[in-house]
C-alpha cells in the first residue's frame, strides 16, 4: 500500500514539477531523505507556501545510497535542483570548493546557529558557511521501561552502574541485556565508541585536540573507551557477531532485549515497531564517574544549500531564511522525531522519547563524532578504521591497546597536524 | 575430423575481399568494442593518471601500481583481498565442481526417475537474485531467528552452532559455500551435457569388457569429458575473480569482520566509489580493476597453454 502511495506520489510530484516549470518560479530540493518525503510534502512545504504563496517548492529525493553519486552527476550535467541537501563535512566542502554551492553567511537567520552547528558546512578556517544547518542526531541508550520495572532497575547514571544493570539483567535471564550486533561494524563505532566516548575525552576539547595533534588515540582517555566496549561482549545476544542492525532493532522491538544503544534516528522506528506493546525510555551515555560533566554526541547530520547554478537564487534564499525560523524547527522536531533542529530556538517536542533525548542538550555539552572533521580525509580512512577496530574490540579479537595503536598509526600515516 | 575449408583453400576461386563477411561481423564487433573493449581500455588508461584537488587528471605513469604494490596501506588490503579471492576460488574448485560432476553423473544414470525435476531444482538457485540468496542464507544461519541452530539442536549438536557469518575464521568459508550452493547448477549442466554426448556404444563396449559402472565412469567417461572439466575450471576462475555481489549483499563494502571476506570485487568497489567518509579514488580503483584483469589474464594464459593444449580430445 505504502509502496503504491509512494509511486503515485512520485508521479504526482513529477507532474507538479513539470507544471511548476511552466509557471517559471519553482524550487526543487535534492535530498537523500526519501523516507521523509511525506513529511516534507504534507507538512513542511505547505507551511512554507502558506507564508510565501509566490514560491513553489518540490521535494525530489533520491535513495540514500545513490544520493552522492547521482547528485554529483546532476551537478556536473547542470540538471541538479535549486536546493541541495548537504551531507556533513567533506562531501559538501568539496562541492563548495568546486563552486557548486553558494555561501549563505549573509542570511539573517544564520545568527541563530552556534559555531558547532555550522561547523559541518563551513570551510576549515570557519569563515564561510555554505549550507544552512538543518538537523542533528543524538546518541544515547533506549531501554524497555517495563523490563526495568519488572527487574526493579533504574536507568544507570555511571558506567559502573551500567555494568551492574547489565549483570543483573543477565542473571535474571529473561531478557538479552543489550541489543547490539557487530556484523555491520558501524554500530560498535557509532552507537558504541562515539556514544559513550565524549564523556571520556571531554567532548569538543578532546575532538579539537585530536585535530591539533595534542592528543592521540593511544592516550588513556581513548583506550579507556575501548576497554569499556571490550566488557560488553558477554551481555549481547547469542551470536551477536552475525547480528545485523535490523536484527538488533527487532530483538528490542519484540521485547526480548532490555537496552538498545541508539541513535535518535531509531526513535521513529521503535515508535512504529513497538507500537505501545511496552513502554520505552531513554538515558544518556552513563558517566565514567558520578558528578563528571556530561557530554553527548549531538551530531550535525543534514544541512541545505543553494546550487550555484540555480536560476532562482533569490527565491532559494527566501526558502533558506525560512528554514532558520522557529516555525520550521518546530515542524521538523515534531514530524520527524529523532532529527533535532540545530537552531537555538525553544521548541516543544511532543514525542516523549525524543523530548528526553533533546533534554540532554540542556544538561550536557554537545559535541560531534571526532572522526568527521578533517581526520577522515586520508588513506587509511579513520572512520572505516574506527568501525573495524571497535567491532573487533567488542568481538574480543583485538585488545583496546591494539585498537588504539592501529587507529593512531593509520592517522599518523598521512595526517600532519598544523602546529 | 574433417578439415574445414578456409579462405586460402584452392576451392575459393574468386580472391575478391569478402565484403559480406564484414557485414556479418560488424554488429557484434561494434557492440563488443563499444561495451567491452573501449571501457576496458579506458579503465586501463585511467589507472595511469592521478587526480589533483580540483579533480583534473595528470599522467602519472605506473605510479599508482607502485603505490598499490609497495605502500603498506594499499598493498596490505590488496594482498589480503587477493589471498581471500584464491581461497574463495579454491573452495569452488574443491567443493562446487566435484559436486557438480557427481550430480551430472547421477543425472545421466539411465534408470533415474524424475530426472528433469532434479535438474530444474538444482539449477533453480542460479536463477535467483543474489540479494535473495544472501538474505535467505543470513536468515537460515542467523543465531537469533535462523533454523540452523534449532536443526542442530534436534540432532543434539547445538554446541556446534556458531555465528559463522560473523567470525573472522569462518565468514569467508561460509560465504563461499553459499556461493557454491547457488552456482553448482551451471557446471552441473555443462558436465551433464558433455556426458550425454558420449555415444552409448562406448559404454556398451566397456560393459562387454567387464567394467562396472564406476570403472566405466572413471576410465571411459571422465577422460572423454576432460575438455569440459577444463572449461568449467576456467569459467569458475573468471567468475570467482569477478565476484562481488554476494559479499556486498551480506557483508557490505567493508567486508568484515576485519576484512576477512574482502575479495578483489569489494576492494575495487571501496576504492573506486568510496565508502561512508572515505572518498572514492577513481584512479586507484582503476588500478585495482586492471590488476584484477591481469590476474584473470594470467590465469587464462596458464589454462590455455598449460592445460587446454595438452588435454587429449577424442572425436566421438
Amino acid at each position: 500500500m505504502n509502496k503504491h502511495a509512494r509511486t503515485a506520489f512520485a508521479v504526482l510530484a513529477a507532474l507538479a514539477a513539470s507544471q511548476a516549470l511552466a509557471a517559471g518560479a519553482t524550487l526543487r530540493i535534492e535530498s537523500w531523505r526519501n523516507d521523509d518525503a511525506d513529511t516534507w510534502n504534507d507538512k513542511i512545504i505547505p507551511a512554507f507556501t502558506k507564508a510565501h504563496p509566490d514560491i513553489k517548492v518540490v521535494f525530489a529525493p533520491t535513495p540514500p545510497a545513490d544520493y552522492n553519486a547521482s547528485l554529483n552527476a546532476k551537478l556536473a550535467g547542470g540538471t541538479a535542483g535549486d536546493l541541495i541537501t548537504c551531507r556533513p563535512f567533506d562531501a559538501s566542502l568539496e562541492m563548495y570548493k568546486k563552486g557548486q554551492l553558494l555561501p549563505v553567511n549573509d542570511l539573517k537567520g544564520m545568527a541563530s546557529f552556534d559555531e558547532i552547528a555550522r561547523l559541518a558546512w563551513s570551510t576549515d578556517d570557519g569563515k564561510t558557511t555554505f549550507c544552512v544547518p538543518l538537523a542533528a542526531v543524538l546518541h544515547g541508550f533506549i531501554y524497555n521501561k517495563d523490563a526495568f520495572a519488572e527487574l526493579k532497575l533504574a536507568p544507570p547514571k555511571t558506567l559502573p552502574e551500567f555494568m551492574e544493570v547489565l549483570k543483573k539483567i543477565k542473571a535474571d535471564g529473561r531478557y538479552v541485556p543489550m541489543a547490539l550486533g557487530t556484523a555491520e561494524q558501524w554500530e560498535a563505532a557509532t552507537v558504541g565508541f562515539q556514544n559513550i566516548g565524549p564523556d571520556f575525552w571531554a567532548g569538543e576539547a578532546g575532538r579539537k585536540a585530536l585535530i591539533a595533534g595534542t592528543q592521540k588515540f593511544t592516550d588513556p582517555q581513548y583506550v579507556a573507551v575501548w576497554k569499556e566496549l571490550a566488557a560488553w561482549g558477554p551481555y549481547l545476544g547469542d551470536g551477536y557477531k552475525a547480528q545485523k542492525n535490523a536484527d538488533s532493532q527487532n530483538l528490542f522491538a519484540l521485547g526480548r532485549a532490555a537496552i538498545y544503544p541508539a541513535g535518535s534516528w531509531d526513535i521513529p522506528v521503535f515508535n512504529q515497531q513497538v507500537a505501545g506493546s511496552f513502554a520505552i525510555g531513554a538515558f544518556p551515555p552513563p558517566l565514567p564517574k558520578a558528578g563528571d560533566t556530561c557530554y553527548i554526541s549531538d551530531h550535525t547530520d543534514m544541512g541545505i544549500g543553494i546550487n550555484a547554478a540555480s536560476k532562482n537564487p533569490e527565491a532559494a534564499k527566501v526558502f533558506l531564511e525560512w528554514l532558520t525560523t522557529p516555525e520550521f524547527a518546530a515542524l521538523l522536531a515534531n514530524h520527524l522525531p529523532g532529527f533535532f533542529p540545530l537552531a537555538r530556538h525553544k521548541i516543544a517536542i511532543e514525542d516523549p522519547v525524543a523530548r528526553e533525548f533533546a533534554s540532554w542538550r540542556e544538561t550536557c555539552q554537545s559535541t560531534i563524532r571526532n572522526s568527521y572533521q578533517i581526520l577522515s580525509r586520508g588513506t587509511p580512512n579513520l572512520e572505516n578504521q574506527l568501525w573495524n577496530v571497535s567491532a573487533q574490540v567488542v568481538n574480543g579479537t583485538l585488545s583496546p591497546e591494539q585498537a588504539a595503536k592501529t587507529v593512531q598509526d593509520g592517522l599518523d600515516k598521512w595526517y600532519k597536524p598544523a602546529r | 575430423m574433417p578439415r574445414r575449408r578456409t579462405l586460402g583453400d584452392p576451392v575459393m576461386i574468386r580472391s575478391r575481399f569478402p565484403v559480406h563477411v564484414l557485414v556479418f561481423i560488424a554488429p557484434a564487433l561494434l557492440i563488443y568494442t563499444l561495451f567491452m573493449v573501449y571501457p576496458l581500455a579506458d579503465s586501463i588508461r585511467l589507472s595511469l593518471y592521478t587526480l589533483d584537488e580540483a579533480g583534473k587528471p595528470h599522467f602519472a605513469g605506473l605510479a599508482n601500481y607502485v603505490t598499490m604494490l609497495t605502500d603498506p596501506e594499499w598493498s596490505g588490503p590488496f594482498w589480503n583481498a587477493l589471498g581471500n579471492n584464491f581461497k574463495f576460488f579454491a573452495i569452488h574448485m574443491l567443493v562446487q565442481n566435484p559436486i557438480a560432476l557427481v550430480l551430472a553423473a547421477l543425472l545421466s544414470l539411465p534408470r533415474l526417475r524424475l530426472r528433469n525435476t532434479y535438474r530444474t531444482l538444482i539449477f533453480m538457485p542460479t536463477m535467483l537474485s543474489v540479494v535473495i540468496i544472501g538474505f535467505v542464507w543470513q536468515l537460515i544461519l542467523s543465531p537469533l531467528w535462523g533454523v540452523s541452530a534449532s536443526l542442530l539442536d534436534l540432532v543434539g549438536l547445538k554446541d556446534w552452532f556458531e555465528p559463522w557469518l560473523g567470525q573472522e575464521n569462518t565468514a569467508l568459508v561460509t560465504l563461499s559455500l553459499v556461493s557454491v550452493w547457488q552456482f553448482v547448477g551451471i557446471p552441473m549442466m555443462l558436465l551433464y551435457a558433455a556426458l550425454l554426448a558420449i555415444p552409448g556404444d562406448l559404454e556398451d563396449a566397456a560393459l562387454v569388457d567387464g567394467a562396472n559402472a564406476l570403472q566405466t565412469f572413471v576410465y571411459v567417461k571422465l577422460p572423454l569429458i576432460m575438455p569440459t572439466v577444463g572449461l568449467v575450471s576456467i569459467l569458475t576462475f573468471v567468475g570467482n575473480f569477478n565476484a562481488f555481489d554476494l559479499i556486498y549483499a551480506v557483508k557490505g563494502a567493508l567486508a568484515g569482520p576485519n576484512f576477512s571476506t574482502d575479495i578483489m570485487g569489494t576492494f575495487f568497489y571501496r576504492t573506486f566509489f568510496g565508502y561512508q567518509l572515505q572518498a572514492g579514488n577513481p584512479t586507484m580503483g582503476a588500478t585495482v580493476a586492471t590488476l584484477t584483469f591481469l590476474i584473470i589474464l594470467v590465469g587464462l594464459a596458464v589454462y590455455l597453454f598449460g592445460v587446454q593444449r595438452r588435454v587429449q580430445r577424442y572425436a566421438l
